[in-house]
C-alpha cells in the first residue's frame, strides 16, 4: 500500500481504518534458503538487499524481541562519513549516499536530515588530528571543511565560546551533509520493504543454538522450533560473541553498555549535531524538541542494558560545560544499549571458517550511520559467498593479519 | 476564560495549607495575580479564575491541570526570566512565592488564542505516525521545508538564556536504611528501623511528610491520619539517627543499592538562592537496605474529549479543595469505578462545592462510604459512565456531561442523558508507584483484582510496602511498613497503632468509555494527554502491525511525554487489551527506567562546572610561568607554557630564540608534567620486561633506559625513560598526556593477568618537580649551584642517574636528553620546586639561561628526529615503522604486543615508515597532517612540521609508504590551494652522531 499525502487524505475519510499492516506476522517455516539472526537495522537491511539485489526472498529474519528494539532503536542517530581510513570512508560513504534516497526508495519517511555535523576542536592535538582527517577526506572526495570559532558560534549559538573556557573552541571539523535520521523509521522502513518482497520477519523468536554438520552450517535452533538452512548470518550487535560461540567461533569482541539520554522538549535551540570529543559528549535536538545527548561507554563489560550513573554524570557534566543553558533543563529519559566493541573500533563484516556462517557486528558505538551500506555489502557477501570488495577489509582475517582499521585518531567518541 | 470565584471562603474549612494572612503577588502570562502563602502555582492560577494552563503538544488543545503533583502532563509552565528561566515545570508542584513570573507554553500568540489549534481541526489528517507516510516529496523538502516547520511547532517551553547563575552540589552518603516516601507506610517503616538504632534516611518528593494522609478519611488510634503523620514526622525529625528530607525525589536506583536523591533547596524561595544556597543538591546514597513506600497514583478513565479543562483526577480535585481552598469548578460530576472517589465527593460537599452526581460504572457497589455519600445527599448513578462532554468557548469551558449506561465491551452509546456541570473528577483506580522497583531489574506482575501492575520479585536488598506494593488499605499499609522497618532494623518492636478496618467495594477495571458515534470516528479519547495520543491512535498502530507495546509506544509516542507514561501506560495497555481481545499481561508488561521524574542537568553536573570542570593541574612553577607569559597550552589536564615572548616579540620569534639559546647556551624547561610512576617489588624488572618492548632486567642501578610500550595489537602507545633506583625499584617516565592512562594500564595488567607478580605501582607525577637543564652550558650551571654529586661526564655519563643534593635541595638527577644537547633533568620534591627553579635561574644567569616552552621542546626534538607518541604515532604504528627496531628485543620470551608484531601485515614490506622531509623550497613549512599523494592515492601524511631556526629551513616528519627505502625521492603534498614538494630524508636533521649530548 503506497503512502502519500493523498492516501492519508483518502484514509482520513474512513477514519484510517483501511491501512494495511506495515509487515506481516508470518509463521516460522521449517526451512529457508538463509536465516538472518537479529532484526536490528543491520539484519533488516541485509534481508532487504538480499531480496532486492539478489532475488533471495525465501529467507527469514529471526528476532528475540521486537524488531528494531536493540541498539537500532536506542541510538542517537548520528550520521556522518568523514572517517580517516580509506576502508571506513568507503563503507560509510556508501551508507550515507544510500540514506539520502531511502525514504523515496521505501516509500516510508525515515526523516533523513542532513542538518550538518560539527566535531569540535578543543585542543591543539585534536585540531591537528582533524586537519589530517580533513586532508584525507578531501583527497577521497568528501565535502568537509575545517571551520573557525566564529563560524562555530554562528552554527551553534548556545555554545560556550569563552576564551577562558577550560577547553576553548579552536574550531571544528564540519560535514554539512552529516546529520540524523529517525531510528525507528529506518528499522521499520527496511522491515516493511523486506516483508513486501516476501522476507519472513519472525519476532519473539530467540536463537538458542546453531547447528553444524562438520564445517558446514545446517540449521538454527530457536525458541519457536528448529530451522533448516545452509546460510546463517549473525547480526546481533552486543550479543554477537555468545551467538557465534554457539557455532564454536570465538569473536574478538567485548560487550559494554553505552548510554544516552534526552532532555524534556524545548523550543529549537540547536539545529546541527555537535560532537565534543575532548570532553566526551555530543548533542543534537530531535524534531520533538528533546536534546539528545550521548557520551562515552561504560568501562566494564556488561550485558544488562543498564549503565552506570558515573558515565551519565561524565557526559552531562561535559555538556553543561560546553552548552551552559543545559544546566537548567531537565533530563527526562536515559537508557543503555549493549554495544559490541572490537580492538580497533572498526566493524566486522565477514565470512567465517564455518561454511555458510556469516557475521556482521562490532559496530560498537557507531553503527547506525552505516546501516544501508553494511546491509548492502553484507547481502552481496552472503549471496555470492565471497566478500564484497568494500566488506573485505572488515573481514575477520584482519585480526590474524594485524591489518587493523584504527579510527581512534579520527574520533575520541566513535559515533 | 472569565474569572470565576474558585477560591473557597475561609470558613468553608478548605485550604489547610494556606496562610490567608500572607497574600503573594505573581504574574501568569504577564497578568498580575494574587495567591496565598501555601499555594501552588496551579492552585493560585485557578483561584484567579483561570483553568486553562497549557496547550497540548500536537493539536494545541487547551488544557487544565489533571493531577496533584509531579506527574502532571498538562499544566506545564515556565518560571523565571532570562538566565534563570526554567521551562516545563509542573504548575501543580511549583510552590508559589511573592514576585514569581510564570508563563504558559507551546502557544502562539497567546494561551487563549493559539493558531496552533489549526492542527486540531486538521487532526484527521494527522493520525499517529502520519509523518512516516508523507513529507517525502520532493526529496530535499523534508530537511529544507517540512522538518523546519515541524521543529518550530514542536518543543514545549523556551530554554533559558546564557549561563546558569545558580549553584549546584552533590553529597555522598551511606545509610543503613533508606525509606523512599513519607506517607503512612514510609513513616511506619522509618520508625521501626529507627527504633532499632539504624541510621535511617527518609525522603519525600513533596514539601512535607505525610503523603495523602491529609486527604484520607480513616483514623489511626482514633486520631485523624493527619494528626498521626504529624506526630510521626515530628518524632523522626527529632531523632538523632534519622535524616528527614523533603522536596527530595529519589530519581534512580542503580546497582548495589546506589540511589540518587534530587533535592530542591531554593526553588520555592529565591531569597535562599540569593543568599548563596545551592539550588539543587544531588545525594548519592549507598544504602544497606531500601524500603520503597512510594505510594500509588490515581489513573483516569478515558471518554470522549476527556482532555477538556475541568476534567481532572478525583485526587487532584480533592487536593485543590482540602489543601488549597480552590474549587475545581462550580458544579462537578464525579466519575468513579472505586470507592476512593466518594471521599472526594464528601470532601467537596463539605466545603460547599456543588456536586451534580456521582456516576459509577459498577452495577451495585456497597460499602460504608457509598452509603455515607448518599446520606450526605449526593446523588449516585450506578452502572453508568461518562460518555463525553459538551463544551463552549473553543473547548475551554465544559457546560454539560453526557452520561450513558455502561455495558462492558459495547463501543457505541445507545441512549444518553446530559447533566449540566463544569468539571469532572475522575477516579479509575490506583497504580502502585513501582518505578524505582524496576530501575535495577525488579519485576512486576499484573494483578487482576486491582487491575494494575504490582511488584513481584527483586534480587537486591530492597522491600516495597504500602500502596506502592498494591496494598490499598490503611491497615495493610501500616502493617507492611512496620514489618519492613523491623526486618531492616533488628529485634526491637514498637507498639503498633490501632486501625478500624473498613470494607471497600472492589474496583471494577474500566479503561474506556463508549461514546455517541464510534470512538474511532471523530471522537477523541485521549490516553497520553501531553502527546495527544488517542485510543484511535493505539488501535491504528495495532491495525498497521505495530503490535508489540514497544512498537505501539514508539509509533504513537504513547508514554514518551514528560510524565514518561505515568498517566498513560496502564490505561493505554488496557485499551490495547480491550481492542485486541487480549488480557493486559498478554499485551505486554511495563517497566521503568531512571529518572523517576525529570531532574536538572545542573544537579548532575554539581560543582563540576566553570573553574571546577576538569580542574587544571598546576606544576609547582605554574604561578611563575603565568607571571612570565600568557601563552599557556592545555596538555592533558595541565596547562604548560607554550613559549615566553619577551618585549614585543612574536610567538615565532620567541620560539626561535628559545631554541637557539638551548643550542648555544642553556635553557630550562619545566618538565614536571612528565608522567612519573614508581615501580617497586622483587618482580619489578620482570614486569618492566613484559610492559616494554626492550630489555629492562639487565639494567644496572643508577642507569636509565629509553623504553617503548605497545598495546596488545603491536602498536606504540607510550614511550619514556625508566631509571633504576635500586634492585627492586624503578622510576618510569611516561608522556605527559599518558601518565594516568599508563598507570591504569600497568594496574590492569597486574590486577587482571599477572596477579602473581610481586610489584607495586605508584604514580608520583605530582610529588616531584622536574626541570630539564639543556644546552652546552648545562653542567656549568649545576656546578655553580653546588652538588654532592660528581657531575663529570665520567662519573655521570649520558643515561646515568644519581641521587644527592643540589644547592641544598634533595634531588634525583638524570642525564637524559630530549633536545640532543648536554642535558640534565633534575627532580626535587614538589614543595621545593619553585625555590629550586629560582636558584637555577639565578645561577644560570651568567651562562645565558632562559626558560623554554613546549613548542621549542617540540622543535628541538624534531630536529633530532625523536618521535612524540601521538604525533608520529596514531594507534597504527609499530616500533619498526618509526625506525626503532633497535628497541624491540629479540631475546625476551614475551612482552605485550610481541605476538602481534609478528603478524603478516605488520611485517610486510611497503608499510608506512617514518621519514624526514625537506621541502624543495626551504622556506615552505608543510602543514600538519598534509597528505602525500602518489598516482591519486594517499600514501602518507605529515606527522610533525616546523621551522627550524637551527637549520634555518623547514623540517618535517612524515609516515610514507615504504619511506625508509626511498631516501632522496621527491613526493608531493597537494593542499587545497597548492602543491608542496619535498624530498624524503633521514628524520634526524641535526647532530646525527649524537655527539652533543654525550659530553
Ligand atoms: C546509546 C547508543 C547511542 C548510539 N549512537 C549512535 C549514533 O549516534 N550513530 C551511530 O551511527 N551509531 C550509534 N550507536 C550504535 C548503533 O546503535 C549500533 O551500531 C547499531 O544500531 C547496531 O545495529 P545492529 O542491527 O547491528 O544491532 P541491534 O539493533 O542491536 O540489533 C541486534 C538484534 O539482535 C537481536 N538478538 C540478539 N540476540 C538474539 C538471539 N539470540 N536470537 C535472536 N535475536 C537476537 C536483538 O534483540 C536485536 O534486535 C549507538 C548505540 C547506542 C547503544
Amino acid at each position: 500500500m503506497r503512502y502519500s499525502i493523498f492516501s492519508l487524505a483518502r484514509q482520513a475519510l474512513n477514519y484510517h481504518k483501511g491501512w494495511e499492516k506495515a509487515w506481516r506476522s508470518p509463521e516460522l517455516k521449517p526451512s529457508y534458503d538463509a536465516v538472518i539472526i537479529g532484526a536490528g537495522g543491520h539484519g533488516l537491511a541485509t534481508a532487504y538487499y538480499m531480496a532486492k539485489e539478489h532475488g533471495m526472498t525465501n529467507i527469514a529474519v529471526v528476532e528475540k524481541g521486537w524488531l528494531g528494539g536493540g541498539n537500532t532503536g536506542r541510538n542517537t542517530t548520528i550520521i556522518r562519513s568523514n572517517y580517516l581510513q580509506d576502508a571506513s570512508i568507503a563503507i560509510y560513504d556508501l551508507a550515507h549516499k544510500l540514506y539520502a534516497d531511502l525514504s523515496q526508495e521505501f516509500n516510508y519517511n525515515i526523516m533523513f536530515s542532513p542538518r550538518g555535523l560539527l566535531m569540535l576542536c578543543q585542543t591543539e592535538h585534536e585540531l591537528r588530528g582533524f586537519q589530517r582527517t580533513a586532508h584525507a577526506n578531501r583527497i577521497a572526495g568528501l565535502e568537509c571543511e575545517m571551520i573557525d570559532r566564529q563560524r562555530v558560534k554562528e552554527l551553534v549559538p548556545i555554545i560556550n565560546d569563552r576564551d577562558d573556557a577550560r577547553y576553548p573552541i579552536l574550531g571544528a571539523y564540519y560535514q554539512a551533509s552529516g546529520g540524523t535520521a529517525r531510528h525507528d523509521g529506518v528499522a521499520w522502513g527496511y522491515a516493511r520493504g523486506a516483508d513486501q518482497m516476501g522476507v519472513d520477519i519472525i519476532q519473539n523468536c530467540e536463537v538458542t543454538g546453531l547447528l553444524r554438520d562438520g564445517d558446514q552450517i545446517v540449521g538454527v535452533e530457536t525458541t519457536r522450533g528448529t530451522i533448516n538452512t545452509k546460510k546463517v548470518a549473525v547480526v546481533t550487535a552486543g550479543h554477537t560473541s555468545h551467538i557465534m560461540q554457539m557455532a564454536g567461533v570465538s569473536m574478538p569482541i567485548e560487550s559494554v553498555c553505552l548510554q544516552a539520554m534526552v532532555s524534556e522538549p524545548i523550543k529549537p535551540v540547536i539545529d546541527v549535531v555537535v560532537m565534543a570529543n575532548t570532553v566526551h559528549g555530543y548533542v543534537s535536538q530531535s524534531d520533538k524538541g528533546e536534546l539528545v545527548i550521548g557520551g562515552g561507554a561504560d568501562a566494564y563489560n556488561n550485558y544488562a542494558q543498564r549503565g552506570s550513573f558515573a558515565s551519565l554524570e561524565h557526559t552531562a557534566t561535559a555538556l553543561v560545560e560546553t552548552f551552559p543553558i543545559i544546566s537548567r533543563l531537565k533530563m527526562m529519559r536515559q537508557w543503555g544499549g549493549i554495544v559490541d566493541m572490537t580492538g580497533d573500533r572498526s566493524p566486522i563484516i565477514s565470512m567465517t571458517d564455518v561454511k555458510g556462517l556469516y557475521v556482521n557486528g562490532g559496530w560498537g558505538t557507531g553503527g547506525f550511520k552505516s546501516i544501508p551500506g553494511s546491509g548492502f555489502v553484507f547481502a552481496d557477501t552472503i549471496a555470492n559467498d565471497r566478500p564484497h570488495p568494500i566488506a573485505e577489509p572488515f573481514g575477520l582475517k584482519r585480526f590474524v593479519r594485524g591489518e587493523f582499521i584504527d579510527e581512534s585518531v579520527a574520533s575520541g567518541v566513535a559515533h | 476564560m472569565t474569572g470565576k470565584p474558585y477560591r473557597l471562603p475561609d470558613d468553608s474549612g478548605a485550604g489547610r495549607l494556606l496562610d490567608r494572612s500572607k497574600p503573594l503577588s505573581f504574574t501568569f502570562d504577564g497578568k498580575k495575580m494574587t495567591g496565598y502563602a501555601g499555594d501552588t502555582l496551579a492552585s493560585a492560577v485557578m483561584a484567579n479564575g483561570r483553568r486553562v494552563m497549557g496547550r497540548s503538544f500536537k493539536y494545541h488543545r487547551p488544557r487544565g491541570l489533571i493531577t496533584m503533583g509531579s506527574e502532571e502532563p498538562n499544566a506545564l509552565v515556565g518560571v523565571g526570566t532570562g538566565s534563570r528561566r526554567e521551562p516545563n515545570l509542573r504548575a501543580t508542584q511549583v510552590e508559589l512565592f511573592d514576585g514569581m513570573t510564570s508563563v504558559s507554553q507551546n502557544r502562539w500568540p497567546s494561551l487563549d488564542f493559539d493558531v496552533g489549534i489549526i492542527n486540531n481541526h486538521m487532526s484527521r489528517l494527522f493520525p499517529s505516525g502520519f509523518y512516516y507516510k508523507t513529507f517525502m516529496w520532493p526529496k530535499t523538502f523534508w530537511h529544507k521545508v517540512y522538518e523546519p516547520v515541524i521543529r518550530n511547532a514542536a518543543g514545549l517551553g523556551v530554554a533559558p538564556d546564557g549561563v546558569d547563575p545558580d549553584s549546584y552540589e552533590q553529597v555522598h552518603v551511606h545509610c543503613d536504611v533508606l525509606v523512599v516516601g513519607g506517607g503512612v507506610a514510609g513513616l511506619a517503616a522509618a520508625q521501626a528501623a529507627a527504633a532499632n538504632g539504624k541510621r535511617v534516611m527518609i525522603c519525600d518528593e513533596t514539601p512535607r511528610l505525610g503523603g495523602i494522609a491529609d486527604i484520607s478519611n480513616e483514623l489511626i488510634d482514633g486520631k485523624s491520619q493527619l494528626d498521626w503523620v504529624r506526630e510521626q514526622a515530628a518524632s523522626l525529625t527529632a531523632a538523632d539517627n534519622v535524616h528527614v528530607m523533603t522536596r527530595a525525589t529519589v530519581i534512580g536506583h542503580y546497582h548495589h543499592n546506589y540511589l540518587m536523591i534530587f533535592e530542591r533547596l531554593t526553588d520555592h524561595n529565591p531569597a535562599l538562592a540569593a543568599a548563596g544556597a545551592p539550588r539543587h543538591r544531588l545525594w548519592k546514597v549507598r544504602a544497606g537496605k531500601v524500603i520503597l513506600a512510594s505510594g500509588a497514583s490515581e489513573r483516569t478513565m478515558t471518554f470522549a474529549n476527556n482532555d477538556r479543562p475541568g476534567v481532572m483526577l478525583s485526587s487532584a480535585a480533592r487536593t485543590l479543595v482540602e489543601r488549597y481552598g480552590v474549587a475545581p469548578g462550580l458544579m462537578g460530576l464525579i466519575f468513579a469505578n472505586n470507592d476512593d472517589a466518594y471521599i472526594t465527593a464528601l470532601s467537596l460537599k463539605r466545603s460547599g462545592v456543588g456536586i451534580a452526581r456521582i456516576v459509577d460504572v459498577r452495577e451495585n457497589p456497597q460499602s460504608e462510604i457509598i452509603t455515607a455519600a448518599q446520606d450526605a445527599g449526593i446523588e449516585t448513578m450506578f452502572g453508568h459512565a461518562v460518555a463525553g462532554v459538551e463544551t463552549s468557548a473553543g473547548g475551554k469551558q465544559i457546560d454539560a456531561v453526557k452520561i450513558a449506561p455502561y455495558v462492558k465491551g459495547r463501543g457505541r452509546v445507545v441512549n444518553e442523558i446530559t447533566v449540566p456541570a463544569d468539571f469532572i473528577a475522575v477516579s479509575g483506580g490506583w497504580n502502585p508507584v513501582a518505578h524505582l522497583w524496576c530501575h535495577n531489574g525488579g519485576k512486576l506482575q499484573w494483578d487482576d483484582t486491582l487491575a494494575c501492575f504490582k511488584p513481584k520479585s527483586h534480587d537486591d536488598d530492597i522491600a516495597i510496602v504500602g500502596s506502592a506494593n498494591g496494598t490499598m488499605d490503611l491497615a495493610g499499609c501500616l502493617k507492611e511498613g512496620y514489618a519492613a522497618g523491623e526486618k531492616a532494623g533488628g529485634k526491637a518492636r514498637l507498639k503498633k497503632p490501632r486501625v478500624v478496618v473498613r470494607k471497600q467495594a472492589p474496583v471494577e477495571p474500566m479503561w474506556f468509555s463508549p461514546a455517541t458515534g464510534k470512538y474511532n470516528e471523530g471522537n477523541k479519547h485521549f490516553i497520553d494527554l501531553q502527546n495527544d495520543v488517542t485510543a484511535a491512535d493505539l488501535e491504528l498502530a495495532q491495525r498497521e502491525g505495530y503490535e508489540s507495546v514497544e512498537h505501539t509506544k514508539r509509533y504513537t509516542t504513547l508514554g514518551m511525554a514528560t510524565d514518561q507514561g505515568k498517566n498513560s501506560n496502564v490505561p493505554g495497555m488496557g485499551i490495547i487489551a480491550e481492542a485486541t481481545g487480549k488480557a493486559v499481561p498478554e499485551v505486554g508488561t511495563t517497566t521503568f527506567r531512571p529518572p523517576y521524574t525529570p531532574f536538572s542537568f545542573g544537579a548532575i553536573a554539581g560543582t563540576q562546572r566553570g573553574k571546577l570542570f576538569h580542574v587544571i593541574r598546576r606544576t609547582a612553577v605554574y604561578d611563575w610561568h603565568t607571571s612570565q607569559t600568557s601563552v599557556m597550552e592545555p596538555v592533558g589536564d595541565w596547562r604548560r607554557p607554550y613559549c615566553y615572548p619577551q618585549g614585543g616579540e612574536s610567538q615565532q620569534d620567541a620560539i626561535n630564540r628559545e631554541i637557539l639559546n638551548v643550542r648555544n647556551n642553556v635553557g630550562i624547561l619545566d618538565a614536571s608534567t612528565l608522567g612519573k610512576i614508581e615501580i617497586k617489588g622483587p618482580d619489578a624488572g620482570e614486569f618492566l620486561n613484559r610492559m616494554y618492548t626492550n630489555m629492562f632486567a639487565g639494567l644496572k642501578t643508577g642507569k636509565c633506559r629509553y623504553g617503548l610500550m605497545m598495546n596488545e595489537m603491536g602498536f606504540l602507545m607510550d614511550d619514556g625513560v625508566t631509571a633504576k633506583l635500586a634492585d627492586d625499584h624503578y622510576l618510569m617516565h611516561t608522556t605527559s598526556g599518558g601518565a594516568d592512562r599508563i598507570a591504569a594500564w600497568l594496574e590492569e595488567w597486574l590486577q587482571t593477568e599477572w596477579y602473581d607478580l610481586k610489584v607495586y605501582v605508584t604514580p608520583v607525577t605530582e610529588q616531584w618537580s622536574q626541570f630539564a637543564i639543556a644546552g652546552p652550558n648545562a653542567r656549568k650551571v649545576l656546578e655553580k649551584l653546588g652538588s654532592d654529586i660528581d657531575l663529570s661526564h665520567e662519573a655521570l655519563p649520558f643515561m646515568a642517574m644519581a641521587t644527592g643534593d643540589i644547592a641544598g635541595f634533595p634531588v634525583r638527577l638524570f642525564r637524559i636528553s630530549f633536545s640532543g644537547e648536554l642535558s640534565f633533568e633534575v627532580a626535587t620534591p614538589a614543595n621545593y620546586g619553585q625555590d629550586l627553579w629560582d636558584k637555577i635561574l639565578e645561577a644560570g644567569k651568567e651562562f645565558g639561561i632562559a626558560p623554554y616552552g613546549t613548542e621549542a621542546l617540540h622543535v628541538l626534538r624534531a630536529e633530532k628526529g625523536f618521535i612524540v607518541v601521538g604525533d608520529e604515532t596514531d594507534g597504527t604504528v609499530t616500533p619498526h615503522d618509526v625506525g626503532m627496531s633497535w628497541a624491540v628485543s629479540k631475546k625476551k620470551p614475551d612482552y605485550i604486543g610481541k605476538r602481534s608484531l609478528e603478524q603478516a601485515f605488520l611485517t610486510e614490506p611497503g608499510r608506512k615508515q617514518l621519514v624526514g622531509l625537506a621541502t624543495t623550497d626551504p622556506n615552505e613549512v608543510l602543514p600538519d597532517g598534509a597528505p602525500a599523494v602518489e598516482s591519486g592515492k594517499l600514501t602518507g601524511h605529515v606527522t610533525s612540521s616546523y621551522w627550524s631556526p637551527t637549520l634555518k629551513r623547514s623540517i618535517a616528519m612524515a609516515l610514507v609508504k615504504n619511506g625508509s627505502e626511498r631516501m632522496g625521492e621527491k613526493i608531493s603534498f597537494p593542499l587545497a590551494d597548492k602543491v608542496i614538494e619535498a624530498e624524503i630524508v633521514d628524520p634526524v636533521f641535526y647532530d646525527k652522531e649524537g655527539a652533543r649530548q654525550n659530553v
